[in-house]
């Protein structure tokens, strides 16, 4: 079936740098950077990550993250809890701007 | 869970079958491992020493685990001879092998196990039998094998695929998880895993599903947190890599994720990992006596390429100048950190 996303492109996510390469090695240099062992550890980060990937809808990052943090040994739970946070924080984002809606309705009636 | 592959008939019960399978590596696109070696001036692998004798004492089990590299079962019938076990013993007797490593099946399962065990212990080698755990639950007779493993210094190594019933069961089979926490608990009792070096408990990590393992130390940690809430300690975790073999095969397969895996694998070879493979240090005895280069050669019946073909015929030296029989399951002993029965490699 054709679709927009397909799962074998994650595999050619190294070949941006074909037509652009200076700036995609910088790229995939700084992002072997971000996400090296430093204050955060590397299960910290894949999980960050994972969240990030549900919040931006991005197929190739969820696959990619739940795969790596299957590989860490991270559970079910941890994993759900991570996107638990992704759909806090955006679901929380709309609601916020509720305030919005609400300044201007009280603005606008008597 | 239906019972073994043999019982099936499946066509990957054979090792005619996964052996042509696993050959046909010009269809999924992946080099040869051989090929791979020689690119690392690896090729051939040849031993180091021959450090570990592990000793596969029979197939049957009480368990049929989802990804059993052995097809074990209790349909399983071949079991070691007390014959053979002699032979063993003779050619380990005067030898500076260190360790002698007892796997099955479930090795308990064995009739002459205890016995084996017994005259093993006059040696003073390290001896490690692979417990299943739920095997000390599964009859009153098993019922006081942590005293036993504890008189005889055993270092007991069991699988236990992840600290939760849900991973652990789809692998092992329902209620294994609760089981093996009663066994863990039984063998904490007795005063395994505790850091004392003679009643060491080691416990095996392995994915429950088409992926690699992670950083072993990361994962013991982990492990010891998590298994801290069910009031259990134990010593290391060994994580292990699936290798592409009998049941695991045929799930890979089964589920279309063969191509996938023996990719990922490729792509994770270390040679620094298949330089410490365990072939190189570890000589395995098959239920029957023939020898092999590693208990995976022993299913894929991929006989040992030395003049001495037998334990009867066990001959330190032309052993460790053989040439050790490689193949494309071999790519799951080099991938990422490395994969041995005793875990990492790097």
């Amino acid at each position: 079936m054709e679709t927009y996303y397909k799962p074998e492109d994650l595999k050619k996510f190294s070949g941006i740098t074909e037509w652009q390469k200076k700036l995609g090695d910088k790229f995939f240099e700084y992002y072997g950077a971000v996400f090296e062992e430093g204050a955060l550890t590397k299960r910290e980060k894949s999980l960050i990550a994972l969240a990030v990937a549900h919040t931006v809808q991005c197929p190739y990052c969820i696959d990619a993250y739940t795969g790596d943090l299957l590989n860490q040994g991270v559970d079910e739970e941890q994993m759900m809890e991570a996107v638990h946070v992704a759909g806090a924080i955006r679901g929380g984002a709309s609601l916020a701007h509720g305030v919005q809606m609400m300044n201007q309705v009280k603005e606008k009636l008597m | 869970m239906p019972g073994s592959l043999q019982k099936q008939n499946h066509p990957l019960a054979s090792a005619k079958g996964q052996i042509e399978l696993l050959n046909d590596n010009d269809s999924i696109g992946i080099p040869l491992f051989e090929h791979k070696l020689n690119e690392f001036g690896l090729d051939p692998l040849k031993p180091t020493g021959i450090d570990i004798l592990q000793i596969n004492v029979g197939k049957m089990c009480n368990q049929v685990c989802a990804h059993c590299h052995v097809d074990a079962g209790p349909d399983r019938k071949e079991i070691m001879t007390r014959e053979t076990m002699q032979q063993c013993l003779e050619a380990l007797a005067g030898t500076n092998i260190s360790t002698i490593d007892l796997t099955g099946g479930a090795p308990e399962m064995n009739p002459h196990f205890r016995w084996f065990v017994e005259k093993l212990s006059q040696l003073e080698k390290q001896i490690i039998v692979r417990c299943n755990l739920t095997i000390i639950l599964a009859h009153p007779r098993y019922n006081d094998l942590p005293g036993f493993f504890k008189k005889h210094k055993i270092n007991v190594v069991s699988s236990l695929p992840y600290f939760n019933a849900r991973r652990t069961d789809a692998q092992r089979g329902e209620g294994v998880f609760d089981k093996s926490v009663k066994a863990l608990r039984m063998l904490n009792a007795a005063g395994y895993g505790k850091g004392n070096p003679a009643w060491k408990l080691d416990l095996v990590y392995n994915p429950a599903g088409a992926f690699l393992p992670g950083d072993q130390t990361s994962l013991e940690n982990q492990f010891k947190r998590k298994l801290a809430e069910y009031d259990i300690v134990f010593d290391d975790l060994f994580s292990i890599t699936n290798l592409p073999i009998s049941r695991f095969l045929e799930y890979l397969v089964k589920t279309e994720k063969y191509e996938d895996y023996m990719t990922e694998m490729v792509n994770a070879f270390n040679p620094t990992a298949a330089a410490n493979a365990m072939c190189r240090n570890t000589v395995s005895i098959g239920w029957d006596g023939y020898m092999y280069d590693c208990d995976f050669n022993q299913m894929l019946e991929l006989k040992l390429n030395d003049a001495s073909k037998h334990i009867k015929d066990f001959n330190l030296e032309t052993l460790a100048s053989r040439e050790i029989i490689v193949n494309q399951h071999c790519f799951g002993c080099a991938a990422g950190a490395g994969s041995s029965c005793g875990g990492a490699t790097t």
